[in-house]
């Protein structure tokens, strides 16, 4: 009862705090580095240099009015947010923060496969919120967002076959485990599959150059422009969730989860001792979830690095990068991959 | 292992539960004040004169089509990917011809323009 119950609910008290008050401090950190990108400030009124302008978002959020148009489908409405905070959420019991039991919820044999499942479902909130508004620039929007998350999640699923016949196992856990194993972290082993996985990412989390769902200057706010108060701020968790779990995904499949950097160094060169104190041993004093976390750190980073600095593709353009370009490369990875493996078998 | 889904299970109720509490909790301190034209759909400030579920691009139905067929594809690929090891030369050549297969209905659907958006 207490390792099944307890423990769990702790941890995920533990986890869903740190998703939220990540989540407000990253769209403080977007606003700060964007604005830098831009010379420009950024918020500076609240608190020292505008840091306490994440706390003061969602009190406004929570007590703006949450409306509800006329013409909208009531329960629908209120059920798409949910709908689509949830899986991002949920996804986070499988991530493996840290080395020990200690820093992971739960490790599934089907890790991989459950981020995977789990986050497609927050397709469902968004096609949701836009028909249920019954408004025309959501519509659009949903459509638009439907397609382009189903058809990059072809790519990112595809592509990540390779990196299990790397790993051969699904456990997010294990994956890390793998990279231990084999002395390389999958990055090294698994380049194209990375960027493909990344790109993938920026499509499936709706991020500029790939924010065709929210393009303002066509569709107004996208499928939550009918969307306010407290509703929309669960849109807008899901969103940065989202952003997080791919990070994290991308940090543990490829960058070595926990692992520190120059993990065997002995390994590779078994007899010269002389190269042993590259092997880096002091790294061992920070704790394995503070690799965890640095790592995360740089992909979010480069998130929003990417979104100061790239512009938005036009809608042909992003399905036939989607369909054209990333799915032909993903199959060519798994057959080279599949075909190394069984040459070094 | 079913064990193993029980924190999963959890993480759901817990989540849901957070995003209802959020709700009420929203809708018990918010103000609220009635008028027409701010719970009507947003268009621009125009009078919606048509409902907006009208028709739309038959292409959205095309990708979907695509993407069922793609991704069930794909999840097959998943057992194999897992057990490579032991299936080695054998479970190669199979993967390989059904690739063969899934990159045939690919690139008919490349030619006959099922891909290309315009």
């Amino acid at each position: 009862m207490i390792d099944l119950v307890i423990i769990p609910l702790f941890k995920i008290a533990v986890v869903l705090n740190g998703v939220l008050v990540s989540v407000t401090f990253m769209v403080l950190l977007e606003r700060k580095v964007i604005a830098w990108a831009q010379s420009r400030l950024g918020p500076m009124r609240v608190g020292p240099w505008g840091v306490l302008q994440a706390i003061v978002d969602p009190i406004k959020l929570i007590l703006k009015e949450d409306i509800t148009p006329t013409k909208a489908d009531k329960w629908m409405f209120t059920l798409a947010p949910i709908l689509s905070l949830v899986p991002a959420l949920v996804v986070f019991s499988v991530v493996p923060f840290g080395g020990d039991a200690l820093f992971y919820i739960t490790d599934i044999n089907v890790g991989l496969l459950f981020i995977i499942s789990v986050t497609s479902i927050g397709v469902y909130g968004i096609i949701l919120a836009g028909w249920a508004s019954n408004s025309k620039y959501p519509l659009l929007a949903s459509l638009r967002a439907a397609a382009q998350l189903i058809s990059y999640e072809i790519a990112v699923t595809m592509t990540l076959v390779s990196v299990i016949l790397t790993a051969g196992t699904l456990s997010m856990v294990g994956i890390v485990e793998a990279q231990q194993e084999t002395g390389f972290w999958f990055g090294f082993v698994q380049p194209v599959a990375f960027v493909l996985v990344f790109i993938g990412g920026l499509a499936e989390t709706n991020r500029i150059p790939f924010d065709l769902p929210e393009a303002e200057q066509e569709l107004t706010g996208g499928f939550h422009t009918e969307y306010s108060g407290m509703r929309f701020a669960l849109f807008f968790l899901a969103e940065y969730a989202n952003m997080i779990v791919i990070a994290a995904v991308v940090t543990a499949l490829f960058w070595g989860g926990w692992l520190r950097p120059f993990p065997s160094v002995d390994a590779l060169f078994p007899s010269v001792g002389a190269l042993s104190f590259l092997n880096l041993a002091f790294l061992d004093l920070i704790p394995s979830w503070v690799w965890f976390f640095g790592k995360m750190f740089v992909f979010l980073y480069l998130f929003i690095w990417i979104r100061a600095t790239l512009p938005r593709y036009r809608y042909d353009q992003l399905m036939r990068i989607g369909w054209k370009v990333l799915i032909p490369i993903a199959l060519a990875n798994i057959v080279v991959t599949a075909v190394v493996k069984v040459w070094l078998l | 292992m079913p064990d193993a889904y029980i924190p999963v299970m959890l993480f759901v109720l817990v989540a849901i539960g957070f995003a209802i509490f959020t709700l009420i909790i929203s809708g018990l301190v918010q103000s609220s004040r009635y008028n027409k034209v701010k719970l009507e759909p947003y268009e621009c400030g125009i009078e919606p004169d048509t409902d907006a579920r009208g028709r739309y691009s038959v292409r959205y139905y095309l990708i979907a089509m695509l993407f069922v067929i793609f991704d069930v594809e794909t999840v097959f690929m998943f057992p194999w990917a897992v057990i490579m090891d032991e299936l080695a030369l054998f479970g190669l050549i199979e993967m390989l011809v059904f690739l063969f297969i899934l990159v045939l209905g690919y690139v008919y659907a490349w030619r006959k323009g099922a891909l290309d958006w315009v």
